[in-house]
């Protein structure tokens, strides 16, 4: 692996080709979950839905855990977990506040606010020092 | 000739789609977002385009991660407004002028730049939603009053095309579509941005100082703009942020010197800042 310029970013998963390789399969699960014919099977039996999936243990634990941030960890990319997070009726915004350990008025407010400042926040080093 | 007479930078927040399917725009939470639209509705009205050449990201909705192109150019008779897990919107089918849909892709290939040629395409918010903005409340039994030709750039799985990249394709679009012998209005449109970030623990980053400074740069200094790479866009406007790669496209189909008629930029809409320019070309 080459090194990567957009690693020192903080709370930032660059999605790129190795987390794409990575999981390619927790992710074609979570689309599936835009079809309701999909959902359908997911609720009626979650694990018999997932072993369509060629998904690793550690995923499937965090799919049951809905383990949010977890799921990006291990290859996941968020245009496909909130798929996941809409089938449990999560909002995209409540979804964010969540990874971001914050309560979603909280979160909500700091949009309102003008959101997340970059500043302090460009470089892992700089949370480092927190 | 084709000619194009205008451009249209615009953020596609599915969350500008939903207020508008559900009648909430004059919540004083979306009021100062739709606000600056007005003018923008109006200014449409009276340069109305025949074609709109748009360029748009599909958020894993037509595409999953089995097939990831760069540039897939919509050549398909009409496009559906796709199912993104919570239903299709409520707008109408997007029709599209077919004819200079297939020229340009065959101008852009001879051109040296290999695009994918997409003969069945669902749009998702990515399109729609810049449409909505610009032509306002439509049904699906309505006609959106355009023709479109959709253009998705990946976004999703880095590397996304350069910013120099997309410039340069947009130049070639202009080749293009200059070259096609109608007597027709085309608008080119940048979608998506500005600064946001929609994942992990950095989720909620907004960059308000920069995404004014690259509209500035955009409009006036385009050879500064496209040399903005990919780790400046992820680290200063979120990882989300590089969606902007695809306002270059736009500017890069337009002359050297554009003119700014209109500027709307506003924090937040759901999770996003929402940026929206018009430029028209001179002459
Ligand atoms: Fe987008």
């Amino acid at each position: 692996m080459t090194e990567k310029a957009y690693e020192d970013i903080p709370g930032t998963f660059v999605f790129d080709a190795d987390r794409s390789r990575q999981g390619y399969w927790l992710n074609q699960f979570c689309i599936s979950l835009s079809k309701e014919v999909n959902r359908q099977a997911f609720r009626d039996d979650p694990e018999a839905h997932m072993a369509k999936f060629k998904m690793t243990e550690d995923q499937k634990q965090a799919v049951r855990d809905r383990d949010w941030n977890g799921l990006l960890a291990l290859g996941g990319n968020i245009y496909y977990t909130s798929k996941l997070a809409a089938f449990d009726g999560i909002v995209f915004q409540d979804l964010a506040a969540m990874m971001s350990g914050m309560t979603r008025e909280d979160y909500r407010q700091m949009m309102v606010d003008g959101g997340r400042s970059v500043e302090g926040n460009r470089y892992k080093s700089e949370w480092e020092k927190k | 000739m084709a000619k194009i007479t205008a451009g249209i930078a615009c953020s596609h927040v599915p969350a500008i789609g939903v207020a508008m399917d559900q009648h909430i725009t004059e919540q004083p939470y979306w009021q100062p977002v739709f606000e600056g639209f007005e003018f923008s509705r109006e200014w449409n009205k009276k340069n109305k385009p025949d074609v709109v050449f748009l360029v748009y990201n599909d958020h894993c909705t037509a595409f999953d991660a089995s097939c990831i192109p760069t540039f897939a150019l919509g050549c398909a008779a009409e496009f559906t407004p796709a199912d993104e897990g919570w239903g299709p919107r409520p707008v109408p089918v997007v029709k599209n002028h077919q004819e200079l849909a297939s020229h340009i892709a065959q101008s852009l290939i001879l051109d040296e730049f290999d695009m994918t040629i997409m003969n069945e395409m669902d749009v998702d918010h990515g399109l729609t939603v810049p449409l909505s903005v610009m032509f306002g409340d439509k049904t699906p039994e309505d006609d959106w009053g355009t023709l479109v030709i959709p253009l998705a750039v990946n976004v999703v799985q880095y590397p996304a095309p350069t910013a120099n990249r997309c410039y340069k394709l947009g130049q070639s679009i202009k080749k293009a579509i200059e070259s096609w012998p109608e007597d027709i209005n085309v608008h080119i449109y940048g979608t998506g941005g500005m600064s946001h970030q929609l994942q992990s623990e950095r989720a909620g980053l907004i960059n308000a100082t920069w995404d004014q400074q690259f509209m500035d740069i955009l409009v006036n200094e385009p050879e500064k703009a496209r040399q903005i790479d990919h780790v400046e866009f992820l680290r200063e406007t979120g990882s989300e942020g590089i969606e902007m790669v695809m306002w270059l496209v736009m500017r890069g189909a337009l002359e050297e010197k554009v003119t700014e008629v209109h500027r709307h930029y506003h924090v937040p809409a759901s999770n996003t800042a929402v940026g929206h320019l018009i430029l028209e070309n001179h002459a």
